[in-house]
């Protein structure tokens, strides 16, 4: 077989493969909103309990690590790879910061019994228990989704690095730049939903 | 019948070891067969449940299995035939095997990730399988593993439904090769307007495929995720909310029962007009009325849930939407109808499962607006109707426009022909096997019978015996139209290339087509229902 | 046509990206910065309007999507719509008991 490179198809193929992520994210926000209209007193009370600092500090970091996966792209399409594989370092970087964020966030409620099954969450009333679970669902769904997205980049890291993925045939980083940006997209829509509503 | 040996095109061995060949193929051809094979033994797997089922239902009380077993069952049998067979079948196998021909195409946008469909396909059965032997066994929920019960039932739950997640995955990818195929592989001349319909029908249920499917998705991660933590997300108690779980799993199934029939409405599209040698009546509005399907079946999934517990506002919005999407559908019977009017009808085996389907089909259809009607459905809610229902238009929708398929392009898969005669006597046993099996539900549930019941009043007992007497007919008639596929594949009279005098462009490959479909890309100047270039030497 | 050649004549810059980095950065303050304004139920909804202004951004520019082609573009309305309308719909129900 003749090798087959359709370049609008595979991005084509990307995009569509985008939407059964939003659609899956977007089972969770229709119990997230469903929730909220219930519960409005008791999602603004348990969001005071999340750190609006690391919170918005996690998200300057996510978006700047879209923009560096940007870059990386127009490195690559101006004939650069040593500045697309830096700029993708970058990404990889910054993702790393987010985990590590994250993981201070959880191990600090963690420790202080606000969990699914938790002692101090068994206490409360129902609104600000459905808060917390559907939180530790949503980020943990992100966080998983950020750790595959660092996954797929590495992958294209190397492509770059023998010489599959060239300035001339470079879609493999663009749709890498695609899934991230959509992990991105999705903690733009989590952040206000679960630390600004207070 | 004969032994005489037909040149094997794609089917050919090439030299190297069954699993490199088949297992790693990235042929479509062959994965479609793959596809087929193995929907095919799901199927029997599936039908010999169902006839268990309808034995163990012969006389009230135990028969010969017990409550739990019963449940089991049940569950079994809506699992493999819903998630393994039917949502699967035509786009996976046909879908597979024609798509690239019809198009012109060498083959599907993406093979690897069209293999690994496959591969997932396979695996999630095999997960969904092993749910039997494992834990505490299989489960006993129904095939909609309701909350609360699915979340503290100590049966495998978790498994059962990592299974359909696998599945699901499948069934997303190949939405998503078939999408990106119809836009980008479409050979020179193959505008939009000159799609067969079967290829209009599978970019329809593409889009339900990659858009419902995920909703499903994470429906189960939260099953299992229940089952695991205890997160409560559905228990009121803890803020959740029961009835939120019904939407999240009829937002994917409502449009599933989509993914299920449109393919099939386009293989009757392709058929009606070859063995009526007349083109399509309403080309356009049968293209509309399949995206209109599509589009219309999102909105309409509360129809499941009128007796849940939710409001009446959602009640009376959903039953009123439901009815919305009859419309579409009674649009293509009167087309194929139309159709078939002053045509040069030969009464072939394709067009006589076509004909089945639509009359099938309708009988299934019009008992849908009984369910969708809100006043009505109170009454017969969760009892037979729904299962007599869900039957005809599944096993008589579906499953008669996958016999249909398979009548149709036999020839062309293995350039053999089966008995004709057989096939059509086939397709009249299943007929009547049908109805026979079918028909006493709609009674059943009008009296008061409830669905999922182990046990029944005896008042009921010779309308389900009636309903077992049609399960052995149909099994004959699944037996026989089995039998004589599975003879004439080895034995069956060499065809040539188009022994059915079809327009579209798998006909003019080879019977079987080679592994590279077209020696040089076919440049299109007709439409795929226009019979008056068709060669008559073949 | 390699792909290079295919989006030479349209491919934004590192100028542009940063340019609209920028703008996400002080949308982001911007929505922290509002949330700790008491206003009910409209906090839900400057936050989520905002969120949506930042998304556009990124859809558009990031993920390059301004650039694309209408069938493409289509495609990302459909998605979108189809998701308000599982998200909406559930509303009848939850918002009339």
């Amino acid at each position: 077989m003749t090798e087959h490179r359709d370049y609008q198809g595979a991005k084509m193929g990307m995009w569509i493969f985008l939407f059964t992520e939003i659609l899956l994210f977007g089972g969770l926000f229709v119990l997230y909103s469903v929730t909220l209209g219930r519960y409005p007193t008791e999602f603004h009370e348990a969001s005071k309990l999340l750190d609006v600092t690391m919170g918005t500090t996690n998200t300057v970091v996510l978006i700047t690590s879209s923009l560096f996966a940007a870059l990386s792209v127009v490195g690559l399409q101006r004939g650069s790879r040593k500045a697309a594989k830096v700029f993708i370092l970058l990404t990889l970087v910054l993702a790393c910061c987010f985990l590590v964020i994250k993981y201070f966030e959880w191990s600090h409620k963690i420790h202080a019994g606000i969990y699914p099954g938790g002692e101090a969450l068994t206490q409360w009333e129902p609104g600000k228990q459905a808060f917390f679970g559907l939180y530790y669902i949503m980020t943990g769904l992100h966080g998983l989704h950020v750790i595959i997205g660092m996954g797929v980049f590495l992958w294209v890291w190397t492509r770059i690095a023998v010489g599959t993925c060239t300035p001339e045939h470079f879609v493999a980083l663009e749709n890498a730049g695609l899934y991230w940006h959509l992990v991105d997209l999705i903690w733009i829509y989590l952040f206000p939903l679960y630390y600004l509503i207070t | 019948m004969t032994t005489e040996a037909v040149n094997p095109g794609f089917m050919a061995s090439g030299g190297k070891s069954w699993v490199r060949e088949w297992l790693f193929t990235l042929d479509h051809k062959r994965i479609g067969m793959l596809y087929l094979w193995c929907i095919t033994a799901f199927f029997v797997v599936g039908v010999l449940l169902g006839l268990v089922i309808r034995l163990e239902l012969f006389w009230p009380g135990k028969d010969f299995i017990g409550q739990q077993a019963y449940n089991a069952i049940f569950t079994l049998h809506g699992v493999i035939m819903i998630f393994i067979v039917v949502i699967p079948s035509i786009p996976a196998a046909f879908g597979n095997l024609f798509l690239p021909l019809q198009l012109g195409a060498e083959d599907v946008a993406f093979p690897r990730l069209n293999t690994f469909s496959f591969w997932l396909y396979v695996l999630g059965g095999a997960t969904a399988l092993v749910s039997l032997f494992t834990g505490g066994g299989a489960p006993d929920t129904g095939w909609t593993f309701y909350v609360p019960f699915s979340a503290v039932t100590t049966t495998n739950v978790s498994v059962a439904v990592a299974g359909v997640f696998i599945l699901g995955f499948s069934s997303i990818l190949t939405g998503l090769n078939f999408i990106v195929t119809i836009h980008r592989l479409r050979a020179p001349g193959l505008s939009w307007t000159r799609l067969t319909l079967f290829a209009w029908a599978l970019y329809a249920t593409a889009w339900i495929q990659v858009l419902a499917t995920p909703i499903l998705s994470i429906t189960v991660v939260l099953i299992i995720v229940e089952r695991l933590l205890g997160l409560g997300i559905f228990d009121p108690a803890r803020g959740g909310d029961p009835i939120l779980y019904q939407h999240l799993f009829w937002i994917y199934s409502h449009p599933a029962v989509y993914i299920m029939i449109l393919p099939a409405m386009g293989v009757i599209s392709d058929i009606i007009p070859v063995f009526c040698r007349k083109s399509i009546f309403g080309y356009k509005t049968i293209v509309g009325s399949s995206l209109a399907i599509a589009f219309a079946g999102s909105l309409v999934w509360a129809h499941h849930m009128f007796v849940s517990g939710m409001s009446d506002t959602a009640v009376m919005v959903f039953s009123f939407l439901t009815f919305i999407v009859a419309v579409p559908s009674a649009v293509k019977v009167f087309n194929w109808l139309s159709t078939m009017y002053k045509g040069s009808i030969r009464l072939e085996p394709p067009l006589i499962y076509a004909l089945g389907f639509i009359f099938l089909f309708a009988m299934g259809g019009i008992t849908g607006l009984v369910l969708g009607s809100a006043g009505t459905d109170m009454h017969v809610h969760d009892t037979y109707f729904v299962v007599g229902h869900f039957h005809y238009v599944i096993f008589g929708g579906t499953g008669f426009g996958m016999f249909a398929a398979i009548h149709y392009w036999f020839p062309k898969m293995y350039g053999r022909m089966y008995n004709r005669k057989q096939a059509i006597i086939a397709a009249l046993i299943l007929v009547v096997g049908l109805n026979g099996l079918y028909f006493p539900m709609y009674l059943l549930g009008l009296e008061g019978m409830p669905r999922r019941y182990y046990d029944y009043l005896p008042q009921f007992t010779s309308l389900h015996q009636l309903s077992t007497y049609g399960s052995w007919i149909t099994f004959a008639g699944l037996g026989l139209m089995l039998w004589n596929l599975i003879r004439s594949r080895y034995r069956g009279e060499p065809v040539g290339r188009n022994p059915w005098k079809a327009a579209t462009l798998e006909w003019t490959l080879p019977s079987p087509p080679p592994t590279h479909n077209f020696d040089t890309e076919p440049v299109v100047t007709h439409g795929p229902y226009d019979f008056s270039q068709v060669r008559d030497d073949d | 046509m390699n792909e290079n050649e295919q989006t030479k004549h349209h491919a934004p810059g590192y100028g542009l990206f940063i340019g609209v980095w920028a703008a996400l950065m002080v949308l982001t303050s911007v929505t922290v910065e509002v949330s700790t304004i008491h206003l009910g139920f409209l906090n839900v909804v400057v936050a989520m309007t905002i969120a949506s202004v930042k998304a556009s951004l990124v859809v558009f520019f990031f993920m390059h999507l301004k650039y694309e082609n209408r069938t493409l573009k289509t495609m990302v309305l459909v998605a979108f719509v189809i998701l308000a309308i599982f998200i909406g719909f559930t509303f009848f129900d939850t918002a009339n008991r």
